[in-house]
């Protein structure tokens, strides 16, 4: 039985983590949870097209068990979790020694990878927000690791507090899912209709809970703080496979708990969805350190996965079954491709960080030349997250924009204004991470090399390595062969929506067709032999034919060469235009000029403000209010006893009352 | 016999768009320069500056890595398969399955991708800037792009160029408001991808104006031959794609005699050497723009795409 293995995975996770607290060596702890993942990942792989197996455990509430489930939908997940959770781990086998304080970070990391497969694993509302509650302390756990730093506690402190709100809308949202019978299986859920106010209320808690985990605007902002903040192989854990977690607790509540949608429901996931993408993108262009230009990018990737739940709610709303499948299957291919760019890009940036000490893009430069490995597969993973053909992002975003082309057919007037501009921020997103990445490639990679650090860079350890060459090379699979992926995540798509799209590996060549061969196909392998083909014959026939002769001299540079290689274009001066065209109306961007007078010796000045408007309207204010009712209520420290004792007792007889009133 | 047929008829396209793309980069420089009463060079003069580029040595940076060596190649790989897939004069060949108008757009992304991170290879301040303009550039005109794509497929009803072209030569289509907006975009969008006047030009090495040059700088031999080259098949391709969507009319279809074929390619050229000298004409009358005027340039295109999409969503006759 699936159910059994996968919970025999978790309980053998803890022990890893017992074992990590009692001193288990780093190497040893990460072996330990590469096996354990890649038995959860043959589980999971073999229990999409199964039963559903289940299980209840004595623990938990009383009269109602720890549930635990695999349906379809769950072992999806949990293939996508325990992928990128042995993928960590094996990067960690080699990253993980260079770690300053391991004894913070092992005992947590199996810990975290439990509480993920958990969550995933869970079929009653109670082991759910368990597993959710110890999956976000045992990350919090990790993003403190290295609690020395000031910006860290303070990004652990942010990251706590959101996800307690998010928790807690959750916690709401199964409270009024049950109803006053206390069903609080899953299975007893799924056959409840709540009315649709109600059920609306519920959607609205459901986005807030499980947003504010994955990141959707206006609840990112602790996004960026923590993801970076964590050990690089942590943080790929966090961006790849958490938010994923996150869009798992969406997908399972709203779409397989929640009842029949209401077609306003996917107006709120599209707006959310696009202000995401293009948000996040434009957030990640601005940023100078690496790891937080991956961090903002992942909020960018999370809005493209919500547009794909919201037109596939927007369809199935109104029973058009095959494009909502389209939809639903775009969106859990992004998902899990997102995954495995998004961790192989934490990864590198782990190596970057690792050979020079600098995460700021403006200290590095040239480290192809030192790096050569690293500098190959991270191309791949920029290529891949800038939704390039052949590689896999683009089959994703392309699934997308044809499920948007299938929707001119919906009735509702707010949807057909809405779609085509949801339409519109999605290209452009996809256009803005094209760009993004671009600069933090290039930037850090290509050029020249900035500082000695960054000169003396040294190449990673082959683990490392392994590990990141294993994602690559995934990417380009699912790009290559995406009819595999697709017809895979059928029987998800079918157990949510109740149709699945055509099977894909039967068409000619590995070609997709999401609807009809005449109306749109799409063939990765053969374009990638097209392309790979011309290249080497054209490489071929000119060094054959024409000339092979190489001669080495001094960069041309209009016959100006810069003398130092700081005046090389650094990521600010990159992303200055497009700063220019969309920060004044996203970010309130300013530029100030400071320039001296003629004859005036001290030197000349930029000046750039930038807002975060999301912290600015809506976390400063509340955190404001919070801080003015403490200051308020701060009196209610320093009472007398016999105070305390009278202000118990009338809380008490008001709950009484409450209590007698309600029933 | 129709496989070998329609086999062929994808070599000669494939052949086609290879060799032609020169003679209509010929043809636009005579073309203004008989215009401002230049003589000009001879339309064949593109030829003997690729022949003669591909016989020099390169000359390189001491810290040009693989990539600079490899991109010249990879974007001409990538464009000249986004070239093979657009139908020029005939429709319905194999490779036409392999990818959409969409795939195709993304092709030619990732060309530019690879172009841009040559730009920034040797660490100039040049291939910077270039590189930072162009993704700039990029940044607004994929999306109108898309949005082209949009109104166009809720036209057609597919994405597939092969049907698209189809759909446009049926009586089906007839005069649309949408349809006229597409075609007023995907010009624009036209002019900035290929860097033609008023968003860039082509001829200038005025170094604060250039986008393109600016990135290719550092390029020679023949490196710079496939970069040169990539650049023509780019402009060829984005009229074909005009020609597919807005001008198909005779297009062979498989199973035609060979006939029909010369006749579509008669038809090609013809329509091809229109575009151009329109292409002349339209960079002789008009002024470069300053860089910071792209973006409200690519921004009537976005919005043109998106209104005529909006105006599929809500009527489908408009």
């Amino acid at each position: 039985m699936p159910i059994v293995v996968g919970l025999a995975c978790v309980a053998a996770l803890l022990a890893v983590a017992i074992a990590a607290i009692g001193g288990l060596g780093s190497r040893a702890v990460y072996a330990a949870c590469l096996v354990i993942s890649s038995v959860g990942l043959g589980v999971a792989l073999a229990a999409i097209t199964q039963e559903p197996s289940a299980l209840t455990l004595p623990f938990g509430l009383p009269w109602l068990g720890a549930h635990f489930r695999i349906d379809a939908l769950s072992a999806a997940f949990l293939a996508l979790v325990n992928l990128g959770c042995g993928a960590a781990s094996l990067y960690g086998i080699g990253h993980g020694l260079h770690e300053p304080e391991p004894s913070r970070v092992l005992p947590a990391f199996p810990l975290f990878i439990a509480g993920m497969n958990l969550v995933v694993m869970a079929d009653d509302a109670f082991s759910f927000l368990l597993s959710w509650e110890f999956m976000s302390l045992s990350s919090w756990a990790l993003v403190m690791a290295h609690h020395r730093d000031v910006a860290n506690r303070q990004a652990g402190f942010v990251y706590l507090v959101m996800a307690s709100f998010g928790t807690l809308c959750l916690l709401l949202a199964f409270g009024l899912l049950a109803g006053s019978d206390g069903h609080y299986a899953f299975a007893s859920m799924r056959g409840a209709t709540p009315p649709p106010g109600l059920a609306g209320l519920i959607l609205i808690l459901v986005l807030i809970g499980t947003g504010s985990k994955a990141g959707l605007v206006p609840l990112h902002a602790w996004l960026p703080l923590a993801h970076p903040a964590a050990p690089s192989h942590v943080s790929a854990l966090m961006s790849g496979v958490m938010t994923k977690v996150a869009v798992y607790g969406f997908l399972r509540l709203a779409l397989d708990l929640l009842g029949p949608p209401a077609w306003w429901w996917s107006v709120l996931v599209l707006g959310l969805g696009g202000l995401s993408a293009v948000i996040g993108v434009l957030q990640a262009l601005l940023e100078t350190n690496l790891k937080r230009v991956l961090a903002c990018s992942t909020i960018e990737n999370i809005g493209i996965v919500f547009i794909g739940l919201g037109l596939s709610l927007a369809f199935h709303t109104n029973g058009m079954g095959v494009a909502a499948a389209l939809a639903l299957t775009a969106t859990l291919f992004h998902a899990f491709n997102h995954m495995l760019f998004k961790s192989l890009l934490f990864f590198g940036a782990g190596a970057v960080v690792e050979a020079t000490g600098a995460r700021d893009i403006e200290e590095l430069g040239g480290l192809i030349h030192r790096m050569p490995a690293t500098t190959f597969v991270v191309l791949i993973g920029s290529a891949a997250i800038a939704a390039l053909p052949p590689l896999n992002g683009f089959v994703s975003e392309w699934l997308t924009l044809q499920a948007v082309l299938l929707s001119p057919q919906i009735p509702q007037w707010g949807l057909k204004l809405m779609i085509p501009a949801v339409g519109a921020l999605l290209a452009l997103a996809a256009a803005l991470a094209g760009a993004c990445f671009v600069r933090a490639f290039g930037l850090t990679f290509l050029g020249r090399a900035r500082t000695q650090e960054a000169a003396g860079a040294q190449e990673v350890d082959r683990v490392s390595l392994a590990a990141m060459a294993m994602l690559a090379s995934l990417c380009l699979a699912c790009g290559l062969l995406p009819g595999l992926v697709i017809d895979g995540l059928a029987p998800a798509v079918r157990l949510l929506i109740g149709t699945a799209m055509p099977p894909q590996m039967n068409e000619p060549f590995f070609s997709i067709a999401p609807v009809a061969e005449s109306r749109s196909s799409y063939d990765g392998l053969l374009l990638f032999l097209l392309v790979a083909a011309s290249a080497s014959i054209a490489a071929f026939a000119i060094h054959r034919l024409a000339s092979r002769g190489l001669r080495r001299s001094p960069a041309w540079d209009c016959g100006f060469p810069d003398p130092s290689p700081l005046l090389q274009y650094g990521a600010a001066s990159f992303a200055q235009p497009i700063r220019r065209v969309f920060g004044t109306l996203v970010f309130r961007a300013s530029e100030r000029i400071d320039m001296p007078a003629p004859g005036d010796l001290r030197p000349a000045r930029l000046e750039v403000t930038l807002h975060d408007l999301a912290w600015e309207t809506l976390y400063s204010p509340v955190a404001a209010g919070v801080e003015a009712a403490a200051e308020r209520l701060n009196f209610l420290q320093f009472l007398t006893i016999r105070r305390y004792l009278s202000l118990v007792f009338l809380a008490l007889v008001t709950l009484l009352m409450v209590v007698a009133l309600w029933s | 016999m129709v496989v070998i047929a329609t086999a062929l008829a994808q070599g000669a396209q494939m052949a086609l768009v290879l060799l032609l793309p020169p003679l209509l980069l010929g043809l636009v420089r005579k073309l203004k320069a008989r215009l401002l009463s230049r003589r000009g060079p001879s339309l064949l003069q593109p030829y003997r500056d690729l022949t003669r580029l591909m016989r020099k040595d390169v000359v390189l940076a001491p810290n040009a890595s693989a990539l600079f060596r490899v991109a010249p190649y990879m974007i001409f790989a990538l464009i000249f398969a986004s070239a093979a897939l657009v139908p020029t004069f005939a429709t319905g060949l194999p490779l036409s399955a392999a990818g959409d108008i969409i795939a195709i757009i993304a092709l030619l992304a990732s060309a530019r991708f690879f172009l841009a991170l040559a730009g920034l290879d040797i660490g100039t301040s040049f291939g910077g800037i270039g590189a930072s303009r162009e993704v700039m550039i990029a940044t607004l005109a994929e999306p109108a792009m898309i949005m082209i794509v949009f109104t166009i497929a809720l036209v057609a009803g597919s994405t597939q160029l092969t049907t698209l072209a189809g759909f446009m030569q049926s009586p089906q289509v007839g005069l649309r408001v949408s349809l006229g907006l597409a075609l007023i975009a995907l010009v624009m969008v036209a002019i900035a991808e290929n860097g033609r006047i008023p968003i860039d030009n082509p001829a200038t090495h005025l170094e604060l104006t250039m986008v393109h040059e600016a990135m290719v700088l550092e390029y020679s031999g023949r490196h710079l031959a496939m970069i040169e080259l990539a650049a023509a098949l780019k402009l060829q391709l984005y009229l074909a794609l005009i020609i597919s969507v807005f001008l198909p009319w005779g297009q062979a279809r498989p199973g035609d005699g060979p006939f029909v074929f010369g006749l579509g390619i008669a038809a090609f050229a013809a329509k091809l050497g229109l575009l151009g000298a329109l292409l002349a004409l339209f960079e002789t009358v008009i002024a470069k723009m300053r860089v910071f005027r792209v973006p409200e340039f690519l921004g009537a295109a976005l919005m043109l795409g998106l209104l005529g999409t909006l105006l599929l969503f809500v009527s489908r006759t408009l």
